[in-house]
């Protein structure tokens, strides 16, 4: 086994352990928690993968800013309660049996869809490639995705902001 | 080298487990981060195509970029639902919200 081989799959058994104990904790502090080092597995795995601007990208957004927004909204809203409260629902087998048959399936589609690939060569800079991507190929979805975060700005605003009486 | 297979195995095992968290967590800001997580597996599955496909360059890339931003304006608007809901009941289960449930 190469280094990257063993590196892919520490990262891989962290993610999925650190998923599992987002769904699963009974501490939803903990969860949240889980998910920051989730996110950090995640980016590793984006580096093996030479996406180096993605990696920055995973944890500048998702661990500096998504799962902080999380834990100030856990803070502000519920019961970190412990032990008795039942955190999950009352569906529990069967929508375990919809998730293990999803990724049954899943797992099925790769092994017949996906010969084995070659990697292609790394390319020795992917982070302008994308720059001009988004300014020449995808111009007009860039800009659809920034109306898109303006105007969720203004409903997250509206929505959170206090009903003048 | 690993191969393709396996980054697609692990993006439909994390795509699961956010799936089945998803819809049994109670606390509805848990159902918020196991979206976050089926997002990140699709991500991965993504960028792992981008760098394997023959042909395809950095498409992958973009599209995970443009599900990124989507993914934070939905955290955005999520918790402010959220904020909403816990004004309005002071509960943030969502199995105890079921004002417009037949």
């Amino acid at each position: 086994m190469t280094a990257a081989q063993v590196l892919f799959y520490l990262l891989a058994a962290f993610t999925v352990a650190l998923a599992l104990m987002v769904v699963l904790a009974q501490n939803i502090v903990r969860a949240a928690v889980a998910l920051i080092f989730s996110f950090c597995g995640l980016a590793g795995l984006y580096l093996l993968l030479d996406a180096e601007f993605l990696a920055a990208v995973q944890v500048l957004i998702y661990v500096g800013g998504i799962t902080i927004l999380l834990l100030f909204a856990i803070l502000l809203t519920s019961r970190i309660a412990g032990k008795g409260v039942r955190v999950l629902n009352e569906q529990k087998l069967l929508s375990g049996l919809v998730a293990v048959v999803l990724v049954v399936l899943l797992g099925a589609a790769v092994r017949r869809g996906f010969p084995a690939l070659a990697a292609r060569p790394p390319q020795p800079e992917n982070t302008p490639a994308i720059g001009e991507l988004l300014m020449t190929t995808y111009a007009l979805p860039f800009e659809a995705v920034s109306i898109l975060l303006l105007v969720g700005m203004v409903g997250a605003i509206y929505l959170a902001r206090k009903e003048p009486r | 080298m690993v191969p393709l297979s396996h980054y697609l195995l692990l993006g439909a095992l994390l795509f699961g487990i956010g799936l089945f968290g998803a819809l049994t967590r109670r606390h509805a800001i848990s159902i918020l981060m196991a979206l976050e997580l089926m997002f990140n597996a699709v991500n991965l599955s993504f960028i792992a195509l981008s760098r394997y496909l023959p042909g395809s360059h950095m498409q992958g890339h973009v599209f995970a970029v443009f599900v990124i931003a989507v993914a934070a304006a939905e955290a955005a608007i999520g918790l402010a639902i959220v904020l909403g809901l816990y004004r309005n009941f002071k509960t943030v289960n969502v199995d105890e919200i079921n004002l417009m449930k037949w």
